[in-house]
């Protein structure tokens, strides 16, 4: 197992895949806490546009998708507060909208597109070193900003409403916040794809909730867990010869199932089991 | 009394969502050192009226005026305890760090909370008389405590009227006294609408009510006639009143 470690494209697997842990073990918090699973599963899945204007313009698709998930990210923001229509309609609209876009400027684009089932599915194991660059530079964007703004997120996470009436311009925060979960997306595709993002976006923090109760140390528990789905899931799929992208997803499926059922036993007296995620 | 600045003014207030009124022509003006309960039915509109004040919700029509400025403008004057029910338990996020977030805007952006936010933070914590919790998560915490901790984060925002939305939800008898006797030393530093569905415990501690069932009935006193409760309930009410050794109850016609 040692011996692969000196081929560079399992040495930018596992660089791709601690990048990758940071930016979900960090924002996926966020994600949880503040309940916008679904809005972060729509600018995952429109960010597929921006792999399609990728294609059409013969650049590095990941490229594209930054600022079109950004793009994405910020009229899902706006729509769903500043409109009458409901959030989750909205958020649906416009993923498929991104979705159907992508497929469109892929048809436009020459040619064949064949790492097209990598960028909705991951391909872990085919990383250039150019979107190793590319997802480090996201990264320390998003730690960043996270540094520099985590008191006011958290306090928009915990009762955005409170803190509007303190003044703070809280919808603003919020379109920052959704532009973060826009650029963890772009540092998740290589790993697992757009179709699969959310599920380190979600599982990571999910289980760190349920066994430390600060937003500091769930986000550290976080980035830890997703380091070690991340990397137990390619040795999986390097193991048994299976898309790298899904044994990511179903290593971190599996250790969410485990860690619930162990909480959802009958515990010992005094014991707190109640979660919600 | 009659000296009295009016820090907040409502006229001719309507609130309309989908064509549907929810406040119709409501005026009201808060005064300095007012201690006004606002009682009325559960979808009466107090919240609605709280958010008004607030500019967290837009008037259909009317004026409203907030430290004579706009709601959204004079809301930095304004504290704010929203309702209990509203708040995921489950949040990850101690007491201390609870009650600094009522000072976000004081606190420099891009940097942590410094050492006078949480001193402030710490004395409203003794306030509320939940110093020893501060390491608490919120969620562990009963129903009445987690209604102190809101009202300490209201608190350090240092405002000059605070609004209590539904405050004694969810708070058992003997600690909504408590809470009523810290209103009562709170009072003395600003002024303070509490608004309630409870019209028997609210009427002892303030000195003005209001009721409010998408018309506000205002008298500028703490006097209530049965005819104003039936205007308000538009149906017989039991008033059970304190230090009054009867009750009245009147038949549905």
């Amino acid at each position: 197992m040692i011996e692969i470690l000196q081929y560079e494209f399992m040495q930018n697997a596992l660089i791709a895949a601690l990048l990758a842990s940071i930016a979900c073990g960090i924002i996926g918090v966020y994600v949880v806490v503040k309940r916008i699973v679904f809005i972060s599963g729509g600018i995952a899945h429109a960010a597929f546009g921006g792999i399609g204007l990728g294609y059409f313009f013969g650049i590095d698709p990941v490229l594209g998708v930054v600022p079109f998930s950004i793009a994405a990210a910020l009229s899902m923001g706006i729509v769903s507060k500043r409109t009458r229509i409901p959030e989750d309609t909205a958020i649906g609209i416009l993923w498929v909208i991104g979705m159907a876009l992508g497929v469109i400027f892929v048809a436009l684009s020459p040619g064949y597109a064949p790492e097209l089932f990598g960028y909705l599915f991951g391909s872990i194991l085919t990383v250039p070193t150019s979107d190793i660059i590319l997802m480090l530079i996201l990264a320390v964007v998003i730690i960043s900003v996270v540094f520099s703004l985590h008191k006011e997120f958290q306090a928009i996470s915990f009762d955005e409403e409170f803190a509007t009436t303190l003044g703070v311009n809280t919808e603003r925060l919020y379109l920052v916040l959704l532009c973060l979960i826009a650029l963890t997306v772009v540092v998740l595709i290589r790993v697992v794809g757009v179709i699969l993002v959310i599920a380190l976006l979600t599982i990571p923090a999910a289980i760190s909730r349920q066994f430390t109760h600060t937003m500091k140390s769930i986000m550290l528990l976080s980035v830890f867990l997703c380091a070690i789905f991340t990397t137990g899931g390619l040795w999986f799929s390097y193991a048994f010869d299976l898309p790298s992208g899904a044994m990511i997803v179903l290593v971190s499926g599996t250790a969410f199932l485990i860690c619930s059922l162990l909480k959802a036993l009958p515990a010992k007296k005094g014991m707190h089991t109640g979660f919600s995620i | 009394m009659q000296h009295e600045r009016t820090i907040v003014k409502l006229e001719d207030v309507w609130v309309l969502f989908d064509g549907v009124s929810v406040l119709e022509e409501v005026n009201l003006s808060i005064n300095q050192h007012d201690f006004l309960g606002i009682i009325g039915p559960n979808g009466g509109g107090k919240t609605t009226l709280l958010k008004v004040i607030l500019g967290l919700l837009k008037p259909s029509r009317g004026q409203v005026s907030v430290f004579g400025h706009t709601p959204e403008r004079g809301r930095k004057f304004v504290g704010y305890v929203p309702q209990y029910s509203l708040f995921d338990r489950e949040f990850p996020v101690n007491v201390l760090n609870v009650v600094l977030m009522g000072r976000l805007k004081h606190a420099k952006r891009f940097k942590r909370y410094s050492e006078e936010d949480k001193e402030i933070a710490y004395e409203a914590l003794e306030t509320v008389e939940m110093h020893d919790f501060k390491d608490a998560q919120i969620g562990k915490l009963s129903g009445g405590q987690q209604q102190r901790i809101f009202i300490a984060r209201a608190l350090v925002a240092e405002r000059k009227l605070l609004l209590l939305d539904e405050p004694m939800a969810s708070v058992d008898s003997p600690m909504q006294t408590e809470l009523y006797e810290l209103f009562e030393k709170l009072r003395h530093q600003m002024a303070i609408v509490l608004v309630s569905h409870d019209i028997s415990a609210v009427s002892i501690y303030v000195d003005k009510i209001a009721c409010l069932n998408r018309k506000l009935f205002y008298h500028n006193t703490k006097e209530l006639t049965a005819e104003d409760f039936e205007a308000t309930y538009q149906c017989p009410v039991e008033i059970i009143a304190h230090g009054v050794p009867h009750r009245v109850l009147r038949e549905h016609k």
